[in-house]
């Protein structure tokens, strides 16, 4: 008898903490993403001159809570012909892959869901890619022409991408020698230098092939609207639906903490070895304090009651923030001795602001690039994959190896190696160009043989 | 007992899916079936602590293999390939095969009860939490012990790649 509960009991010993985060995300998540959704769309409006939602609550501030009841309540249709099990699993499949890879992730010294596994940035990538799953099988099971299509194209799509974001994520690994998300981070602090920095080619690789990852404009063929009617949501509503909306706002999440980790420092603070801009930790309080301010300006424009007391109640929930992200910076100026014993609360929570704010920068950089660039074609997407991405990772890697071996025999260490990195960057930018020129010739050569062949025969 | 009840239950899935990928007739049904039983393989991995060979299986075989065999299959018509018959007719020297493999795995069960250290290798078991960090150990063997086996290894690769590519190309 109590043979049979050990097992569950010494499972629930060993991995309470790590269950109750794994629970907490999960339930905090979807409303996060809705919020990013309205953020989305009140930035969309912003760059085209309008207001954006403006009605449920102030600043339509209410409106994801209001969209998720829509969706809850939806009729879920499963087409006739569709193949209902693998209909059923697909969008789970999405969202359990994004939501697993989360687990991965450092936010900040002292939080993280899986404690300190070795494999770190490997396990982010390796789980979330096979979110790709569920929308082929989705694409396919819905047995619709425009389903499949889409399902076709996210899967090549992810294929050709996924091996120069990898290249891209190797040659900064060149910089650490560990793929734990921890340790990336503190060779970081210890260079003193963001890998971004030193392996700019690098970043600017895995910013272009993790839009095409997450299926973003420019590059969302896999649902492109105006050719495809949804790709391979056509067929999907109501709960299912939101499931791959949840699924593609958690990748968003992934690909932006990976490269916050990897390339902008993670939890650190911008320049954390720099001493006379330690003011800057004084920023995240203030930062609150302002937009609590703010919120209580704008409540006398409300038009109703309900608003008024919403937004007096965010400026509220700000204050609280700033407070707890005041206390640990505060005190010590107040008493020195209290440094020691602030130390970890610091580290902690000033991290997660950190590390919360790059994310979100990058996930606006996502949504600028959506709302500025037209829609690639689909060969045009391969060709910058193959042609361009591809060589320019490879090339890349070899020569940040190169620049290591380099610095190390000059003995260079943090901004000193900017002196060897950045030419090894432009050397691997040009290299790559000369290649897609090489191959553009070639290709005109033979499209211009083809045409006589064609006006001869 | 946690570790045996993992076991037990990732060996389970993986030996049920793999049954099942057999006997579907729905190519993408067998395919999915055969993407469960590498993630059950990869939990095997997993609970005998070697992370590293976990997420390779996942990122290799699941992420990179089976999503190009899924794309392969869905451009195939799956409406013909149903009407064929599937299954090649060779039950016998199927039995025969299968008896001699499990007949090798019986002598060895009983070749390594009858005399110790001659059958299968019995070791110790490490503690888990004085494991070398498995991707660190495993880079070293690779590049300083066996760095020429590996290298010709990756050349064979290479060669293999350009010729599938030199044969898949138009000849102009």
């Amino acid at each position: 008898m109590n043979a049979a509960f050990q097992a569950p009991i010494e499972f629930l010993k060993l991995f309470w903490a790590p269950l109750l985060c794994g629970v907490a995300v999960v339930a905090i998540l979807p409303l996060i993403a809705g919020y990013i959704v309205l953020v989305e769309r009140k930035i969309m409006a912003d760059m085209q001159a309008r207001l954006g939602p403006m009605r449920v609550g102030p600043h339509g501030l209410l409106q994801p809570i209001a969209d998720a009841v829509k969706l809850l309540i939806k009729e879920d249709i499963i087409p006739e012909n569709a193949d209902k099990l693998v209909f059923w699993l697909a969008p789970v499949l999405s969202v359990g892959a994004a939501l697993l890879s989360l687990a991965g992730l450092a936010i900040g010294p002292a939080f993280q869901i899986a404690q300190d596994i070795n494999i770190g940035i490997l396990f982010v990538v390796g789980i979330s890619a096979l979110g790709i799953f569920g929308i082929v099988l989705g694409g396919w099971a819905s047995n619709s022409h425009y389903s499949l299509m889409g399902a076709l194209r996210s899967s090549a799509q992810l294929v050709s991408y996924e091996t120069a974001a990898g290249m891209a994520l190797v040659s900064a690994l060149l910089f650490t020698g560990t793929l734990n998300t921890k340790s990336i981070v503190e060779a970081q602090s210890k260079e003193g230098i963001w890998f971004a920095l030193l392996a700019p080619v690098a970043f600017f690789t895995y910013l272009v092939a993790s839009v095409a990852e997450t299926n973003r404009a420019p590059f969302d063929l896999p649902e492109a609207e105006s050719e495809l009617v949804a790709g391979y949501m056509t067929e999907f509503s109501g709960f299912r639906w939101s499931l791959y909306f949840l699924a593609e706002y958690t990748n968003m999440i992934v690909v932006a903490s990976v490269a916050t980790t990897l390339f902008l420092g993670g939890w650190l603070r911008p320049f954390a070895r720099v001493s006379w801009l330690n003011f800057l930790d004084f920023a995240p309080p203030l930062l609150m304090i302002v937009i609590a301010a703010y919120c209580v300006l704008r409540v006398p424009k409300q038009p109703t009651r309900v608003q008024q007391v919403f937004l007096l109640a965010v400026a509220g929930l700000c204050f609280v923030v700033a407070l707890v992200l005041a206390a640990p910076v505060v005190l010590p100026v107040i008493k020195p001795s209290f440094r020691e014993a602030v130390a970890p609360f610091y580290a902690g929570i000033h991290g997660g602001f950190w590390f919360i704010f790059k994310v979100s920068a990058y996930i606006y950089l996502f949504m600028w690039l959506r709302f500025t660039l037209p829609r690639y074609r689909f060969d045009q997407l391969m060709r910058l994959g193959w042609h361009f991405l591809i060589p320019l990772s490879i090339i890349n890697v070899l020569l940040v190896g190169v620049a290591l071996i380099a610095g190390a025999y000059f003995h260079l260490q943090g901004w000193g190696l900017l002196l060897v990195t950045t030419p090894a960057a432009i050397v691997a930018l040009v290299a790559a160009l000369l290649i897609l020129a090489v191959e553009k010739e070639h290709d005109a050569k033979q499209e211009k043989t083809a045409a006589s062949d064609f006006y001869a025969g | 007992m946690l570790d045996k009840v993992l076991f037990y239950f990732f060996a389970g899935i993986a030996v049920a899916s793999a049954v099942l990928m057999v006997t579907r007739r729905n190519v993408v049904h067998s395919a999915i079936f055969l993407i469960t039983a590498l993630l059950a393989t990869a939990g095997i991995f997993l609970q005998l602590r070697a992370e590293f060979l976990f997420i390779v299986q996942i990122i290799l075989y699941v992420g990179g293999i089976m999503v190009l065999f899924v794309f392969v299959i869905m451009l195939v018509n799956l409406d013909v390939a149903l009407q064929q018959i599937q299954f090649a007719r060779q039950k016998w020297v199927a039995l025969l095969v299968a008896l001699a493999l499990a007949g090798q795995v019986g002598l060895m069960f009983w070749s390594s009860k009858k005399m110790p250290g001659q059958g299968l290798p019995v070791l110790t078991a490490a503690v888990a939490e004085h494991l070398p960090p498995n991707s660190e150990a495993l880079a070293k063997s690779l590049f300083d012990s066996y760095l020429l086996p590996f290298e010709i290894a990756s050349v064979l690769l290479l060669v293999a790649m350009i010729g599938a590519v030199v044969m898949a190309k138009k000849r102009t």
